[in-house]
């Protein structure tokens, strides 16, 4: 590596910045040195940067312009691999050691980009370029827009896990102060005054804002003094958090701020200990919004080239950080403020060439003050180009008539290298604008101002438009005081003297956005609005020429403020412009509507904690160890991690899904079933109450007996199934699908709460109280009579469809004696804590039988073979039990109109080729049809093809020796034996016979097996 | 993000404790045969839609799992009151 380029611009230490404090670091792979306290912007102009990256669209070479978060070109990449950063604003990020920056446009580099060869053809690509030249033939449009976003782009992504950790904090205060300069710090000292809870947050990271960069004096210290006392201050109070590094980027209803804190960006890449960022959720009672203003650029021919920055960062840059971004000053102005710049420069011993200003008439006290330094000002011209290629090398200036519309006289040239220009302050409204609350132009501010407040907030300082030091720090205290009150906090009274402070006469500023060319805008070289996107005046003017007149609409074509910037900086001069072009004044044209976030948020900090394991909670049975002991693959089905299936050596899941089946069939299996839903049921009215939700009645089931149910929704649809036992007097216990639990107790409570508060029924979840162990096939009586004594298991005693209270292993259970594969089945439910024991018992039991663990895809076959549906899988919300050829289980003489009776006779429930549940056979045995195909009844029609249904469920019946089906298919009961084609993704089409869904035991015997 | 208050805990909480349950105050027909399938329809699927002052239900899914009314003004999502399921709201009609 060289040594480290000399910091040319560097003239000291600045107000934040030590110059005796080297820092090294590297930008585009180049060694640099900057100093504590610089920003990387500062350091970049330090070192003599010119160019830090490429424009978007044209990519031309763009330098520093801002000081902070309004910067439109500085947009940089930090670091590589997995914890690199994209999207970051030069003027934002604090230099550390060791960091390693690169330009996010540019190939193959900066200083040489192969792009840049469109910018020679710039007015090539208007507004709706791509619009215009992309569109035909339209089914190119996927190849061209492969191109143009791989040439567009601010920044990669990293596509490694994130390495750092975030928190969410949630907060309540009463005062929130956004904004730490001296309206907010005021506001927040007196706030903190009552007593009221304050918490005050600066996106800097240093608290005072414009003060950190101001000469002015504030009760007699030195502005930067007056912060470090009042920042002491507002410590000193317990009932006030500071935040500094934490931006306000969102405000949302009901007085919710959120603020992104940065804890460790400063420091590295990545935290070294802790978490990196911290979001703050705050609800605040009352809202004080001091966010301060962005200066306003001026926008003229080749405005874009690096060296053109705004006055105020020019003045920040020397003041706040010791550097000095150039030799040679012309400033162009509509207003007082930009003076400042000029003497600041002045006195950093650099040439100040001239001050050329809009206005002809000029006598405010700084205007007076850079006189008397000697500075040239140069009345009623305006710059209307600047000239050179990757640096400024001169403006050329002109005289402008009295409106500033025109130029009058002939061009002459100024050579600098600097060119900083004012047009004016634009308030910081965002936050206010996220309320809702409508921007109103104010004339005499030349400036949208924030609207009235929707919610319980004000502004108070430069976003409000008052921009001289007494009014801010007069208006901050106000509102301070004011919030508080409001917030049940003092009297509303201001408890401190206002600081004092010298004020100058200020002559009012002239309305120019756009400096006048011989030329026209169309014609004249390009005249910048949007830096980032590269939106000219031309480009505004030429929508409207097309026909665009809504500032909505020429945003959305021209792409105005649509960069990452948001148009900080660009919008208020392309609402001008536009204004203008369509004769109207600018209050008619308004302004499109800021929303959050303010600036570009990390997602980390929005996903905080919830990521990885934490990301959404896992269930698991009491039994679960016990299954991944034995190897068990799982399934996610909700939250719950549920065995799939449990291959032996060597096995693929085929085989072992198979072994499983005829083990069920043959002998016995065992199922973990704990995570079906569990519904206890209790009250006078249960009865009553269930048969209302459930489509057959529930009036007359006596204890010890079970039924199966299903549930609608009003509309007449299937919404969830199980079965549910009487198990003693108004007692009953309702299994719901494991997926469907939540929503079904919901529904419960629903109809009870809103409906039917008269009867009286209570609901408790106890999904997780049991452990549910199915042990099921023709040797399952066997086996629990090995564990169990105190029930009479013959089929007389404990028929099919009842339970029995006992004991099994030792441990109270209920048994159910249900059954959703078909066999001989008994539900042995325990209180999950014996769980693992009982589970223990029930396999050695079985161990004779060779018991075989199964996991839900052998449930899932096994119940197809039977034609059982799976509510979710075979049913989709538009399904009805008559579709899914269950009129069997709709209670035919209940009193009460339970809920979907009345959908089930409406016309469009009761027409002709609804589709219908029925079996497919593919006719050749092996073929297993994909779920989801889709069925067509002619498979030469040419596509798109009607589709006729679609399969549902499909699988191999190892028992049966070939594939099995479930289907939903337009009138499919009325097809039995005709075929049925299914179009595959692959070309394939797999011919399939209709036949009944029950495939195997078609009338029940085996369940019912004595 | 709304601030909520719950008539049955009495107290304001965040709207991530809520679920949102629809329009309020849409009564079930106590005999649905009797209706014509438009009766039923409108019944089942309409809905006020309403600009300002809306009547709706909310379910403390999160918290007592009780179900209660909030009168909210849907332009500015202003909760206007909250009030207990069989009761009548005291703010109808429009708002600024």
């Amino acid at each position: 590596m060289s040594t480290a380029v000399t910091q040319k611009n560097r003239t000291g230490s600045g107000s934040c910045t030590d110059a005796s404090a080297p820092i090294q670091f590297t930008f585009n792979g180049k060694p640099y040195q900057g100093v504590v306290g610089d920003t990387l912007a500062s350091a970049l102009l330090a070192n003599g940067v010119d160019v830090v990256g490429r424009s978007f669209k044209y990519a031309r070479p763009r330098g520093i312009v801002g000081h902070g978060a309004e910067e439109p070109n500085g947009i940089i990449q930090l670091g590589s691999g997995a914890a690199t950063v994209p999207n970051l604003k030069a003027t934002q990020v604090e230099l550390y050691p060791g960091l390693e920056a690169s330009s996010v446009n540019g190939w193959p580099n900066v200083d040489f980009d192969l792009m840049g060869l469109i910018g020679a053809f710039g007015r090539l690509m208007p507004p709706g370029f791509y619009y215009k030249t992309f569109m035909y033939p339209k089914k190119l449009w996927m190849t061209y827009e492969h191109f143009i976003r791989q040439a567009a782009g601010l920044g990669a992504t990293p596509v490694e896990n994130d390495p750092d950790s975030y928190d969410k904090l949630n907060q309540h205060c009463d005062v929130l102060v956004v904004g730490a300069g001296p309206a907010g710090l005021v506001a927040a000292r007196e706030a903190a005054r009552t007593g009221a809870r304050v918490i005050i947050a600066d996106e800097q990271a240093q608290f005072g804002g414009s003060l950190l960069a101001s000469k002015q004096t504030i009760d007699g210290l030195a502005a930067t003094d007056w912060v470090t006392a009042m920042v002491a201050e507002l410590e000193a109070f317990d009932n006030v958090q500071l935040l500094p590094r934490s931006t306000a980027f969102g405000y949302y209803d009901h007085n919710f701020m959120a603020i992104l804190e940065r804890r460790s960006d400063h420091l590295g890449l990545t935290a070294a200990q802790g978490t990196r960022q911290r979001l703050h959720r705050v609800r605040a009672r009352q809202v004080v919004l001091a966010a301060g203003a962005f200066e306003r650029p001026l926008v003229f021919a080749h405005n874009d080239i690096p060296g053109v920055m705004a006055a105020t960062s020019v003045t920040t840059y020397i003041n706040r950080y010791g550097v000095v971004p150039g030799t040679k000053l012309v400033i162009c102005t509509t207003n007082d403020s930009a003076y400042q710049t000029a003497i600041d420069w002045h006195q950093a011993g650099r040439e100040v060439v001239a001050v050329v200003d809009t206005r002809s008439v000029l006598d405010g006290d700084l205007v007076a003050a850079a006189k008397a330094l000697g500075i040239n000002v140069i009345a009623g011209h305006g710059v209307i180009e600047a000239q050179g290629g990757k640096r400024v090398k001169r403006a050329l200036i002109a005289p402008l008539n009295d409106d500033g519309s025109a130029v009058t006289g002939s061009a002459r040239r100024l050579d600098c290298d600097l060119i900083a220009t004012s047009g004016g302050w634009s308030p910081a409204i965002h936050l206010s604008s996220h309320t809702g609350a409508k921007p109103i132009w104010d004339e005499q501010i030349v400036g949208f101002r924030p609207g009235a407040s929707k919610q319980q907030e004000r502004s108070a300082g430069a976003c409000r438009g008052t921009y001289s030091l007494a009014g801010c720090l007069a208006e901050g205290a106000s509102a301070g005081a004011e919030a508080a009150k409001l917030a049940g906090c003092g009297d509303g009274n201001m408890h401190f003297p206002l600081p004092t402070c010298e004020e100058y006469a200020q002559q009012p500023q002239q309305a120019l956005f756009l400096v006048p060319h011989t030329k026209s805008a169309s014609r004249a070289p390009s005249q910048f609005v949007d830096f980032q996107l590269d939106v000219t005046a031309g480009g505004v003017e030429l929508a409207v020429r097309e026909g665009f007149e809504s500032v909505e609409h020429v945003k959305r074509y021209t792409a105005l403020g649509f960069g990452t910037d948001q148009g900080k900086l660009g919008n208020i001069n392309g609402m001008a412009i536009l204004a203008n072009a369509l004769g109207q004044s600018i209050a008619e044209t308004g302004t499109t509507i800021f929303r959050p976030s303010y600036t570009p948020t990390t997602f980390g900090a929005l996903a905080g904690r919830d990521v990885n394991q934490l990301f959404d909670p896992e269930r698991y049975t009491a039994v679960h160890r016990w299954h991944s002991d034995q190897g068990a693959k799982f399934e996610d089905v909700g939250q719950w991690k549920r065995p799939w299936y449990f291959p032996q050596a060597g096995e693929s899941m085929h085989d072992a899904v198979n072994r499983e089946c005829l083990a069920v069939r043959n002998s016995v299996g065992i199922l973990d079933a704990s995570t079906l839903g569990k519904i206890d049921i209790q009250g006078p009215d249960a009865a009553e109450f269930i048969t209302r939700m459930y489509t057959n009645s529930y009036l007359k089931l006596a204890p010890g007996k079970c039924r199966y149910g299903v549930m609608l929704k009003e509309d007449g649809m299937i919404f969830d199934d199980g079965v549910c036992a009487c198990l003693g007097e108004n007692h009953y216990l309702m299994f719901t699908t494991t997926g469907g639990a939540a929503g079904v107790l919901s529904w419960l409570e629903l109809w009870q709460q809103t409906e039917w508060p008269e009867l009286q029924v209570y609901f408790t979840s106890v999904t997780d109280h049991w452990t549910t162990a199915t042990v099921t096939g023709p040797n399952a009586r066997k086996v629990i009579a090995k564990v169990c004594n105190d029930i009479d298991l013959s089929n007389e005693a404990f028929p099919f469809m009842d339970w029995r209270d006992g004991t099994v292993a030792g441990i109270k259970a209920r048994v159910f004696r249900i059954s959703f594969t078909g066999e001989l089945s008994y539900e042995v439910n325990v209180p999950a804590h014996y769980g693992r024991q009982v589970w223990e018992q029930l396999i050695a039991a079985g161990e004779e039988f060779g018991i075989t663990p199964y996991g839900t895809e052998t449930m899932h076959v096994l119940r197809a073979e039977k034609g059982f549906i799976i509510v979710g899988q075979d049913t989709d919300g538009s399904m009805t039990p008559s579709d899914m050829n269950m009129d069997w289980v709709l209670g035919k003489n209940k009193a009460f109109s339970y809920i979907g009776k009345r959908s089930l006779d409406r016309s469009d429930t009761v027409r002709e080729n609804r589709k219908q549940l029925v079996g497919l056979k593919t006719l050749e045995p092996a073929d297993v049809l994909p779920e989801g195909a889709q069925i067509v009844f002619d498979p030469k029609q040419k596509i798109p093809m009607s589709m006729q249904g679609h399969v549902t469920s499909s699988y191999y019946s190892a028992c049966l020796g070939h594939s099995i089906a479930l289907a939903v298919v337009k009138g499919g009961l009325e097809r039995m034996g005709q075929k049925v084609y299914c179009p595959l993704a692959d070309g394939r089409m797999i011919a399939a016979e209709i036949v009944s869904s029950v495939f195997y035991d078609p009338k029940g015997e085996r369940h019912h097996v004595g | 993000m709304l601030l909520i208050h719950c008539p049955h805990c009495r107290e304001m909480r965040e709207e991530e404790e809520f679920s949102y349950s629809g329009e309020a105050h849409i009564t079930r027909p106590l005999q649905p045969e009797l209706l014509t399938d438009e009766e039923w329809g409108d019944y089942l699927f309409f809905r006020t839609n309403s600009k300002g002052v809306h009547h709706e239900m909310w379910f403390h899914a999160v918290g007592c799992r009780r179900y209660f009314n909030v009168t909210r003004d849907t332009l500015s999502y202003e909760i206007l009151e909250s009030y207990l399921i069989g009761t009548q709201p005291t703010i109808t009609g429009a708002t600024s």
